[in-house]
């Protein structure tokens, strides 16, 4: 697609590329599309996201949606969620899908580690109490299945309590009959899922050139 | 009958020295315990009947055949009973070793060595150790990075061929090496040869390793996918150096003609693959043969292109591929490890035989020695492709999300193996090449450098850079669940974004694939079996397999963990004494509960259902105990509600009646289920 406009309010552009690690042409371009959701707006609403073709078939859209709203997200130490979303508000949830760069120390990765288990940690802990109970990883796992209608709820259910018992042995161990596993906390989490190595896998692609142009 | 033929036959081999009167003649079915009584066209005069008679011929081609193979895998076996040469020395140098010396004993005898014939190679010994491959291929890692692969296959192997043919050329243009007359054809034509990186090779050298995914599928996935160069650039100056001129047209068509040997390879592939998975659709009253229809539709496929000139690895791939997820919805359990255990042990003779007759074929084979030329060609060999490697991912660096580190540069670089395939190549050469017999030579010597000092150096060269192992890891549910999460939550981001990127194609053909393709290849109603629950059915199978071997529950939870402990517990508890009384009636309900449930055997769940198996006593030996721990864990979970109801009740003060009729409440509670 043609050449990228001139960046307008360069500095501005210049402070999120510190916070965020965005080139300015990634910058550019998902200002754009910001523009493009929000209907020329200065703020996203959850509808905004809602009307995206692309999204509709996904099953766990809705906690996709909620991630972005979520201010746990920002960066900045807040809690609950909000109904509107600013632009700088927008790249920060983006960057936490941003590749590590290739020359990264070994604790610079784990710092990037922690943060993108963070985001997915934080779209399971809904009442956002610091664990992930038994509930809502059954409505995770129900959410997974959604599409798959047939065999629903009673499987989801045994799959969830399957996982959570993996991961109370994995991290308790032993316990007496009558303790009470209370949740998964963040630590937890990252010695289940130290395995996949979230920092490549959990990456998208961010174009440096414009294409939002042929797609809706 | 047969038993007695047996005898005879024996006895016959046994007695071949003593004098009994013996006789090479046509074979000759003998009828049981009669001596001499049928005699049929006597022309001659008459011999004594021939007690024992010894008939080579008649066994010849099958014999050498069965003890070529015995010999391999004895020597396999000989290596792993010495403990410390098998962790130093990789199996493939020891087979060549072997090789050597059996062709060493053949030529001090007098015989003529067998040489590796190329039809053999190709038709016979190549396909298993492919098919393996291909079925086998880990789908996730390949598809993530299968753009490099191509990248390093095609572009790769084209630039190692043309630097090294060139430079090659250039070097016989002096004087002093005395190869003037080699010209550029014959020269690009072995480089052709010699510059594909070999998949059986890899496949020796790397299986000891362990080195991490991402290295191991971009080498080995690049050995695959290189054949449809090698075909063209074989053919191609084949024919070329017969005529002698190359012209545009021909490069034009060169080109071509690489796009429709590599995608045509991949259509006749995946053809025979959906035809496999159509037909195991309907295999599920003759489960003895499923195994059968992989393994011949696989090898129809390889024959089919080889056929057409296709390239026929590339169409195993395809139809491993294709195959593989239709096929093992629908096949037994059995059915899956027969076939898992022939393609192992089949690519592990063809492997076994390859490296031997390569042995064997170095001591028989006619060999033009030219120092310069041979040294030359095995150090272009490592320096073109430390150059191709360094260069390609450096541009490939630029389109990858995770770029490719310098040591996974090293070893990319460092892996490219050459192997028998290079050999065989060299073999089919006509002999109207003059310098085939210093090709061959040149050829045997680059292998036996990289299968030695490569295959031996890069153990020790991984240990030392501190490569990335390959994580061993045990199925997990929690990495399952977040697999799919993750992959959800990726397409939904780029969706957000406005970008169709990998995983918006990826998640379109999952989805065409789950409304059109799988209702046509998948027997039942299996098709609308979403992954995350066919990965925890085939995780509950395992460990219930492993539950009825070992005779108890399984290690994955060793534990004392149960659902009691994450069962979410809404009410306080009753005191003491009252909770021990309530429990002794419960247990008491529990224990007549078990009793009854021994002779039942029924499942709960439908999951378990899809499963057949001909063994019915072991089904049932299994369901039921799997029945007997899940009614163990639900009435400890009704044990836990019956609690909470005591209290409740408790609290309301009623329950001192209620007693009595909890106790037979809990009674038909066992019942009903």
């Amino acid at each position: 697609m043609g050449a990228l406009q001139s960046l307008p309010d360069e500095p501005e552009y210049r402070d999120l590329s510190e916070k965020t690690g965005f080139s300015f042409e990634q910058i550019g371009i998902l200002h754009k599309r910001f523009k493009q959701l929000s209907h020329n707006e200065d703020t996203l609403r959850r509808d905004d996201l809602n009307t995206i073709p692309d999204l509709s078939c996904n099953p766990i859209r809705t906690q996709i949606i909620e991630a972005f709203f979520d201010k746990r997200n920002f960066h900045q130490n807040g809690e609950g969620t909000v109904q509107e979303i600013s632009f700088e508000e927008f790249l920060v949830v983006m960057s936490h899908f941003r590749p590590p760069a290739l020359d990264m120390t070994e604790e610079q990765r784990e710092i990037i580690r922690r943060e993108k288990l963070r985001f997915l940690f934080n779209m399971h802990d809904t009442d956002n109490d610091g664990t992930i109970t038994l509930e809502e990883y059954r409505h995770v796992v129900e959410e997974l299945l959604s599409r798959s209608g047939a065999l629903g709820k009673e499987t989801a259910k045994g799959i969830a309590d399957a996982a959570m018992l993996e991961v109370a042995s994995i991290s308790m161990g032993h316990m007496e009959p009558d303790e009470f596993y209370e949740g998964i906390t963040f630590e937890h989490f990252l010695k289940i899922l130290k395995d996949i190595e979230i920092e490549t896998r959990m990456n998208i692609r961010f174009l440096n050139m414009d294409t939002t142009n042929l797609c809706k | 009958g047969d038993f007695f033929l047996m005898l005879i036959r024996f006895l016959r081999f046994v007695f071949v020295g003593i004098g009994l009167p013996i006789e090479a003649s046509a074979p000759a079915y003998q009828s049981h315990g009669t001596e001499g009584s049928h005699l049929t066209n006597i022309t001659n005069t008459k011999k004594a009947f021939p007690v024992l008679a010894v008939n080579y011929e008649h066994v010849r081609k099958p014999f050498e055949i069965a003890l070529w193979i015995l010999l391999a895998l004895l020597m396999k076996l000989g290596f792993h009973l010495i403990p410390r040469l098998s962790a130093v020395v990789p199996e493939s140098c020891l087979l060549i070793v072997v090789g050597l010396l059996v062709g060493g004993l053949i030529k001090v005898i007098g015989e003529e060595p067998p040489v590796l014939d190329s039809q053999l190679f190709f038709l016979c010994l190549l396909p298993p150790i492919i098919l393996d491959a291909g079925y086998f291929l880990p789908i996730r890692p390949f598809t993530e990075n299968v753009g490099t692969i191509l990248v390093f296959a095609v572009i790769g192997t084209l630039w190692n061929a043309f630097f090294m043919g060139g430079l090659l050329y250039a070097l016989c243009q002096i004087e002093s090496v005395g190869l003037s007359g080699v010209d550029l054809l014959a020269c690009l034509l072995f480089g052709s040869i010699v510059s594909a990186v070999d998949p059986v090779a890899v496949l020796a050298v790397f299986e000891e390793i362990h080195i991490n995914e991402l290295v191991h599928i971009l080498v080995f996935g690049e050995s695959l996918l290189n054949d449809a160069v090698t075909v063209v650039l074989y053919n191609l100056f084949e024919e070329f150096s017969k005529v002698g001129t190359v012209t545009v047209l021909d490069v034009f068509l060169g080109v071509v003609c690489f796009f429709v040997v590599s995608l045509g390879g991949v259509l006749v592939g995946a053809i025979y693959g959906f035809l496999a998975a159509f037909t195991s659709r309907f295999t599920s009253h003759t489960r003895v043969i499923e195994p059968l229809f992989v393994f011949l539709y696989s090898y129809m496929a390889y024959l089919s292109s080889e056929m057409f000139h296709l390239s026929g690895i590339m169409a195993l791939i395809a139809c491993g591929v294709v195959m593989r997820p239709y096929v093992e919805a629908n096949i037994s359990h059995k059915s899956y490890t027969t076939i898992k255990y022939f393609l192992k042990m089949w690519s592990s003779v063809s492997e076994t035989l390859i490296f031997i007759f390569l042995g064997v074929s170095t001591v028989a084979g006619p060999h033009a020695w030219n120092w310069t030329f041979v040294i030359t060609t095995v150090i272009l060999c490592l320096v073109s492709r430390v150059l191709g490697v360094i260069g390609l991912t450096f541009i490939i660096n630029k389109f990858r999300i995770v770029k490719l580190t310098k040591k996974d540069q090293f070893i990319v670089a460092y892996g490219g193996l050459r192997g028998a395939i290079a050999f065989s190549l060299g073999y089919l050469l006509s002999n109207s090449h003059q310098m085939r017999n210093l090709f061959l030579t040149a050829i045997i010597t680059v292998i036996f450098f990289t299968v030695f000092v490569q295959g031996m150096t890069i153990r020790p060269l991984v240990e030392l850079l501190a490569v990335k192992k390959k994580k061993e890891s045990k199925p997990s549910i929690n990495e399952e669940i977040h697999t799919e999460f993750l992959d959800h939550l990726l397409t939904g981001v780029e969706g957000v974004c406005g970008h169709y990127g990998h995983y918006h194609w990826k998640e379109k053909l999952n989805r065409f694939n789950k409304t059109y393709v799988k209702r046509w290849l998948i027997a039942g109603e299996n098709f609308k079996e979403p992954e995350l629950i066919a990965f925890y059915r085939k995780m509950e199978l395992k460990q219930a397999i492993m539950m009825v071997e070992s005779g108890q529950l399984p290690s994955v939870l060793p534990s004392t963990i149960s659902m009691q402990n994450i069962q979410p517990r809404a009410i306080p508890r009753v005191s003491k004494k009252r909770e021990e009384e309530i429990r002794r009636i419960l247990r008491a309900n529990l224990q007549n509960n078990k009793q009854k449930m021994r002779s039942r055997s029924y499942s709960r769940h439908t999951l378990f259902d899809a499963d057949e198996e001909d063994d019915v006593s072991e089904v049932r030996l299994r369901k039921t105990k799997m029945e007997m721990e899940r009614r163990v864990s639900v009435m400890e979970r009704r044990v836990s509600v019956m609690e909470r109801r005591v209290s409740v009740m408790e609290r309301e003060g009623r329950w001192r009646g209620r007693v009595s009729v909890m106790e037979r409440e809990g009674k038909c509670d066992g019942e009903g289920g």
